[in-house]
């Protein structure tokens, strides 16, 4: 302790909970209320510097709304432009939805555990997503894309309440030709939808999986994930080898709000990518 | 004749009067003093002038959902047990702004607001009140962030602990391992004696502070009638709690019966939270003016028994009082032992004397073991 006169102290210094800001460079229209924004930073030395893993998200403020939590959906090998497909569904996503391209937003991040790319090297992947819950996962699929020789066989099996909610279907011919197979599904089609309708979990049934060597990574509503750990368990795959993305409250991202708690798992630290293993004795259980 | 100084880990009498004096010297090193007052029907932590302000003979009579001052006449400054309030309020603000932004040229500037860090002397810290401290401490100051609000206040803080020389009904703190004795991280520690206060000393300042006290060097009988004095709290404590077998019988029990019923009386108001020591959560409140030019960030006390707490798009993770009392139980006896490396109650019974309804964690902990589920 100091017994220095009392300081004048600036209160921002280094303070984690300050946003840089960053200016709306594109907005993509990618399905019914989802648009994937992507961010630069005003500040080029926090451009230059500025590095992300496949399954992190960022705190993205707009003053007088307030902040949310969004994961990042473009690719780490790009970490100049920062893409985050956001779903228009409380007070600050809904006026994130009225900026227009060069507007100005605050973010700070990255934040949270990565996917585990690293232990799926030499290993077959299903990975398996509902809704938006494509989003946190793209990046991964783009850094898989790049270093494709890295894996086994690698399946994405996707699906969405329509055919309209379905999120970058321009994009799955490139990733199917880059090796990665593509299955969809939707809840409910519409006349021009031809191909399979039912819940993502079932699509398991059309893919062959070798459960010593395979690595399932999903991310979706959180009953989604529940029967698609189920159907993972019942062809022999590991706790150890699934990894899930959750989603809880967060409102400060470093582990001090407590909101997102989950049992001993602070969501926005210690995941929000899990292994099922560790999570196990308090996932599913009701309203916790 | 100029008066020495005790080295640190000495234990010294100091005459009653002379608490003055250490209030004197602390004030002349430029702390301002927080302390234990009498107000409003409490006994509240606010700034005090000198030892005048003390609750001389006040005692409180603490119950579940009971607290009661009485004035017993007799001459002790600290047998008060514990305030409603927790030393929590002047190092993690209850409400503390983040920052402001002011649209100028049509951007967004992030304003400064510089603060003025007072420094303070805390006076008459409880020994559970001082690992509440080490426990925010290790939350707010030693992971992968610190928060820079406390660690800010933290450092400016001078810690006059005192040793309880009496339990009251809801103390536990000889089951946590907290109290009653300070065992560490205070500048100075007292026991009232009937006619004396024999003080440790546990840093350099400490010591400075005993500047002109006539302080002179405990005797064992001195220090014998000390222990003594904590053994005699240490002998009344009003509960108990057992720890052997957390965080495990949580963990076993989230679907136990018990929740349902603690949910029919508890009123999900937040009492427990707001009083407690060491909880910490915090929410973030925006606030703008009307033409959207002007916009501030405030952080402020938050408490899991809160619905909106666990919201996310689509629903409430934790839509039920059942659901909400398990996530504080549960976190504050079970799942902090995991996160931080200690449990997250110290004993202090604030949560059992503050909750309106009389709800005891110890007796649920207890209920709940009684018929473990499997």
């Amino acid at each position: 302790m100091s017994l220095a006169p009392d300081p004048v102290l600036p209160r921002m210094m280094s303070d984690p909970m300050l946003p840089h800001g960053a200016v709306i460079e594109d907005i993509q229209p990618e399905a019914y209320g989802i648009s994937t924004f992507s961010l630069v930073f005003t500040d080029p030395s926090q451009a230059s510097t500025y590095r992300f893993q496949p399954g992190q998200f960022n705190m993205i403020y707009l003053p007088g709304f307030g902040e949310v939590a969004i994961s990042i959906s473009s690719s780490p090998s790009a970490p100049q432009v920062i893409g985050h497909t956001i779903r228009y569904a409380g007070s600050v996503t809904r006026a994130l939805g009225r900026l227009k391209v060069g507007d100005l937003v605050g973010v700070r991040g990255p934040y949270g555990s990565p996917w585990p790319l690293p232990k799926a090297a030499g290993k077959n992947l299903v990975i398996v997503s509902g809704g938006i819950g494509l989003a946190p996962l793209r990046p991964a699929l783009l850094s898989i894309l790049r270093h494709r020789e890295d894996y086994g066989r690698v399946v994405l099996l996707y699906g969405a309440r329509t055919p309209a909610d379905l999120l970058y279907t321009d994009e799955f011919a490139g990733w199917q030709a880059g090796g990665i197979e593509v299955h969809s599904t939707v809840d409910l089609a519409d006349e021009n939808w031809r191909g399979q309708v039912g819940v993502v979990p079932a699509l398991f049934y059309r893919i062959r999986v070798d459960p010593k060597q395979t690595l399932v990574m999903t991310c979706g509503p959180e009953i989604m994930m529940r029967f698609v750990i189920y159907e993972a368990l019942a062809r022999r795959i590991p706790k150890e080898a699934i990894f899930l993305s959750m989603e809880r409250n967060m409102k400060c991202a470093i582990g001090f709000c407590g909101h997102c708690q989950f049992g001993p798992t602070f969501m926005c630290k210690d995941g929000p990518v899990l292994n099922f293993a560790a999570i196990e004795p308090f996932f599913g259980k009701e309203d916790f | 004749m100029a008066q020495g100084l005790p080295r640190i880990s000495a234990n010294v009498v100091v005459p009653k009067p002379s608490l003055q004096k250490v209030f004197d010297n602390l004030r002349t090193s430029g702390f301002s003093l927080i302390g234990p007052r009498v107000r409003d029907g409490a006994v509240v932590l606010d700034v005090i002038a000198g030892i005048e302000d003390l609750p001389v003979g006040w005692t409180a009579e603490q119950e579940p959902a009971r607290y009661r001052l009485e004035q017993t006449h007799h001459q002790d400054y600290f047998s008060y047990g514990v305030a409603p309030q927790s030393w929590k309020r002047f190092l993690h603000l209850p409400q503390v702004k983040l920052f402001s932004t002011v649209k100028t040229g049509g951007k967004w500037v992030m304003e400064d607001a510089p603060e003025t860090i007072p420094l303070r002397a805390f006076i008459g810290v409880r020994a559970c009140e001082l690992k509440a401290i080490g426990i925010q401490d290790r939350v707010l100051l030693t992971g992968e962030f610190r928060d820079p609000h406390y660690a800010r206040r933290r450092e400016r803080i001078f810690i006059l602990a005192a040793n309880c020389g009496r339990a009251f009904s809801t103390c536990f703190c000889s089951s946590m391992k907290t109290g009653p004795k300070a065992t560490e991280g205070f500048d100075l520690a007292l026991t009232e004696l009937p006619d004396a206060f024999v003080m440790e000393v546990g840093s350099e300042m400490g010591s400075e502070m005993l500047r002109d006290t006539s302080w002179e060097p405990a005797t064992a009988f001195d220090l014998g009638r000390a222990a003594q004095t904590v053994q005699r709290a240490e002998r009344g404590m009003g509960r108990q709690l057992r720890t052997d077998d957390l965080p495990k019988l949580l963990y076993e029990n989230l679907e136990h019966p018990r929740w349902d019923e603690v949910a029919t009386r508890c009123l999900s108001c937040g009492n427990c939270t707001q009083a407690c020591p060491t909880c910490f959560c915090v929410t973030v409140e925006d606030t703008c003016d009307m033409k959207m030019t002007a916009a501030d960030r405030t952080r402020l006390w938050d408490s899991c028994f809160v619905r909106e707490f666990s919201h996310v798009h689509g629903g409430n993770i934790r839509p039920t009082i059942r659901a909400r009392y398990r996530q504080w139980l549960t976190h504050k006896l079970a799942s902090w032992i995991d996160q931080f490396g200690t449990s997250g109650c110290v004993g202090c019974g604030r949560c059992i004397t503050w909750c309106p309804v009389g709800i005891d964690l110890t007796e649920e902990i207890e209920a709940i073991r009684e018929k473990v589920q499997r």
